[in-house]
């Protein structure tokens, strides 16, 4: 597959602050790219470098073998952008925000009611037609913002928390539709905080403190070393009352992290610690606790990572 | 350079028609302000309220006071009977004007001996305190003159002075005013709408949206501007309509050079919009800027205070204010009935101040996008 994103040593500096710090990435066509880190570590930054409305401070970037700032332009007629927080025109109905879309990226007149109607349909959102937009429910809003950003035929789309604050049906419903189009040829940049959603990526990065950390498909991150370091082994525990499970767990001097997930806990622990582990959680008065040896989740990666990252600046 | 430009219109003008209730205000508002300004400001001051303390009670004091009656600028309200009560009405706010005779006032005047008459004046409004104190010296200087001529024998005065006053014969305040507040009425209104459109799209994160699309700086900007030019016209005329048959101020230039000069003016006025809308991130800061820039244009633009007398760095920054040249052609046109030559260069000038105030807004909107 052929690369459509393509960055070298992308930056970008305000003051003295450095937003995006010499960023590396490639993205292929039919990817749905994962892009993950905590808030205010460059990741809006970094897409309105890759959408042009942002110089980059050194380095650049090309979408779709266009470079995006010199070639701002073009590439913005070649993008389809949904940003963070809904915006399309509350007043205007579903097919007035479709039809103003369409007219501002020059769909031509002839091939504008086809495309409308194509989008409806790829979105569902036929019904609602002559509803204003503000009057949709959350899920159907973006629905419609992202027909709005299909509706010029976009080969590449960039989705900046697309899932933000609308139910886990509509949630479902959008990945499906994702993948669809992924399927279809499209290729995505999808923003998230949620680790379900990033272990649907075909590829995922992670962004901290500027900087991208890691770039990889979901299991070959799991399989980083620095996610496992040597001699540690991932356990799941089951045992009642896990928040004191958890605290105590903690005070283990062979257990480096131990965190509740679900109705269990996730502990990392010096290998070794699993024939040890059961023995002294009845010691502490927790009965029948289960422990089996799991494989890390991208939750415990970035967590991991983060925490070495975070240990590496504190003691710079 | 201007891609993207019908399509932003198509969307204004949906905005504009989908919202009646914001259009219908755009075009009662300034017919309001003009009708209630017009009405509250008046320069014609009479009918002052004066107090009065007559020590002397004969008959030469009591014409004096009919002159003073009779002259119409006065109205003696309150007699009073102490110093001390005169000055009270003063400072209470009941009186703006006190006036003493002398108890030897008629003594005087018939042993040909100088006679002062004292008239306190309330200093606390200039413009009433201006308009008593030229009227009084003038009751008293005539008084005078009358008392002198009949003591020499001369009947008629050897010199009279016949002015004329050229287009306002009857000095009518609105004659003088009105065509200024259509100017400014018309400057706020037009500012705050084409600001608030665009902070509005702002707040709503949907100017993002639209920066990522291919429509351009341009496109944007003069789609914005487009409807809210449309409405500004028919607010003109809806304005100066008032003018004419609720204020009878006459229209005695062309009403078709008005018109073409106007358009500078509401472009300019957008203009202005559009700078704001560069500069505020939020609604609330819009509004604030629209005073900081509306306050100058009432006491600086000529339409109160008479740019002459202001001191030169007043004055030049006065001549950066669009609404100066606006008040200038609107006066000329409407009062004295000028014509384009005598003009042009005003409508030029604005035509200038548009062109600047586009350019700079479209080099601040790359930067606040970035």
């Amino acid at each position: 597959m052929p690369s459509v994103i393509v960055a070298e040593g992308l930056t970008r500096r305000f003051g003295r602050f450095t937003a995006v710090d010499n960023v590396d990435l490639e993205i292929e066509q039919g990817d749905i790219f994962g892009f993950l880190g905590p808030n205010g570590s460059g990741k809006t930054t970094l897409i309105r470098m890759l959408c042009g409305l942002l110089r980059p401070s050194a380095g650049h970037a090309t979408v779709m073998g266009r470079d995006t700032y010199h070639e701002s332009e073009l590439v913005k007629r070649s993008i389809g952008y949904m940003s963070q927080k809904f915006s399309l025109y509350t007043d205007l109905t579903v097919t007035e925000n479709l039809l103003f879309y369409a007219r501002v990226y020059g769909v031509p007149r002839s091939e504008r009611t086809k495309r409308l109607d194509e989008v409806i349909s790829i979105v569902g959102i036929g019904n609602y037609r002559k509803r204003l937009a503000g009057e949709l429910s959350g899920g159907w809003k973006q629905r419609l913002a992202l027909a709005c950003a299909l509706v010029h035929h976009p080969r590449m789309m960039f989705l900046d928390e697309p899932t933000a604050g609308i139910d886990p049906v509509a949630r479902r419903d959008l990945w499906n539709l994702l993948f669809d189009l992924a399927g279809q040829g499209s290729t995505f940049f999808v923003t998230t905080h949620y680790m379900d959603e990033a272990e649907r990526c075909s590829h995922v990065g992670y962004i901290y403190f500027s900087k991208l950390i890691i770039c990889g498909t979901p299991n070959e991150l799991k399989q980083l070393p620095e996610v496992s370091p040597g001699g540690t082994i991932r356990l799941e525990v089951r045992c009642p009352r896990l928040a004191n499970a958890m605290r105590h767990l903690n005070t283990f001097p062979y257990v480096r992290d131990a965190t509740i997930f679900a109705d269990s806990l996730h502990v990392l622990a010096d290998r070794g610690g699993e024939q040890r582990i059961a023995d002294d959680m009845k010691q502490g008065g927790f009965e029948s606790p289960e422990v089996h040896p799991i494989p890390p989740t991208l939750e415990d990666v970035f967590v991991t990572l983060t925490r070495s990252r975070e240990a590496a600046r504190n003691g710079a | 350079m201007f891609r993207g430009l019908t399509s932003i219109v198509y969307k204004e003008t949906i905005h504009t028609i989908r919202d009646p209730r914001t259009l219908f205000l755009m075009l009662l508002i300034p017919s309001i302000q003009l009708t209630l300004f017009g009405y509250a400001i008046d320069l014609d001051i009479k009918h002052i309220p004066t107090a009065v303390y007559n020590l002397d009670g004969r008959q030469p004091s009591r014409d004096l006071l009919d002159a003073f009656q009779n002259s119409g600028y006065f109205d003696l309200t309150h007699p009073v009977f102490s110093d001390a009560s005169l000055f009270q009405t003063i400072v209470r706010g009941d009186a703006k004007v006190g006036i003493k005779i002398p108890p030897d006032y008629t003594d005087n005047l018939l042993i040909g001996r100088k006679t002062a008459v004292q008239v306190l004046i309330d200093g606390s409004d200039s413009s009433v305190a201006m308009q008593a104190l030229n009227v009084a010296n003038a009751i008293a200087l005539r008084r005078s003159l009358e008392i002198v001529s009949t003591a020499v024998g001369v009947p008629t005065l050897p010199i009279e002075a016949r002015p004329r006053v050229l287009f306002n014969p009857d000095m009518k305040t609105a004659n003088f005013m009105v065509p200024g507040l259509v100017g400014l009425v018309m400057q706020l209104v037009t500012m705050i709408l084409t600001a608030f459109a665009i902070v509005r799209e702002k707040e709503n994160g949907t100017l993002e949206q639209l920066m990522v699309t291919p429509v351009s700086r341009f496109g944007l900007m003069v789609g914005k501007l487009v409807p809210f030019f449309v409405i500004g016209t028919i607010e003109m005329c809806f304005v100066l309509s008032i003018m004419y048959f609720l204020f009878q101020v006459p229209i005695n230039g062309s009403l078709g050079l008005l018109a073409a000069f106007s358009v500078p003016f509401l472009f300019t006025s957008l203009g202005l919009g559009l700078l704001i809308s560069t500069i505020a991130s939020t609604q609330i800061q819009a509004i604030q800027l629209s005073f900081l820039i509306v306050l100058p244009s009432v006491l600086l633009s000529g339409f109160v205070f008479p740019q002459e007398t202001m001191p030169l760095p007043i004055y030049i920054i006065s001549q950066g204010i669009p609404l100066t040249y606006y008040i200038r052609i609107l006066r000329g046109i409407i009062i004295r009935g000028a014509g384009f030559y005598d003009l042009w260069m005003w409508a030029a000038t604005l035509v200038g101040i548009g062109v600047f105030l586009l350019s700079v807004s479209a080099l601040r909107f790359r930067k606040t996008v970035s």
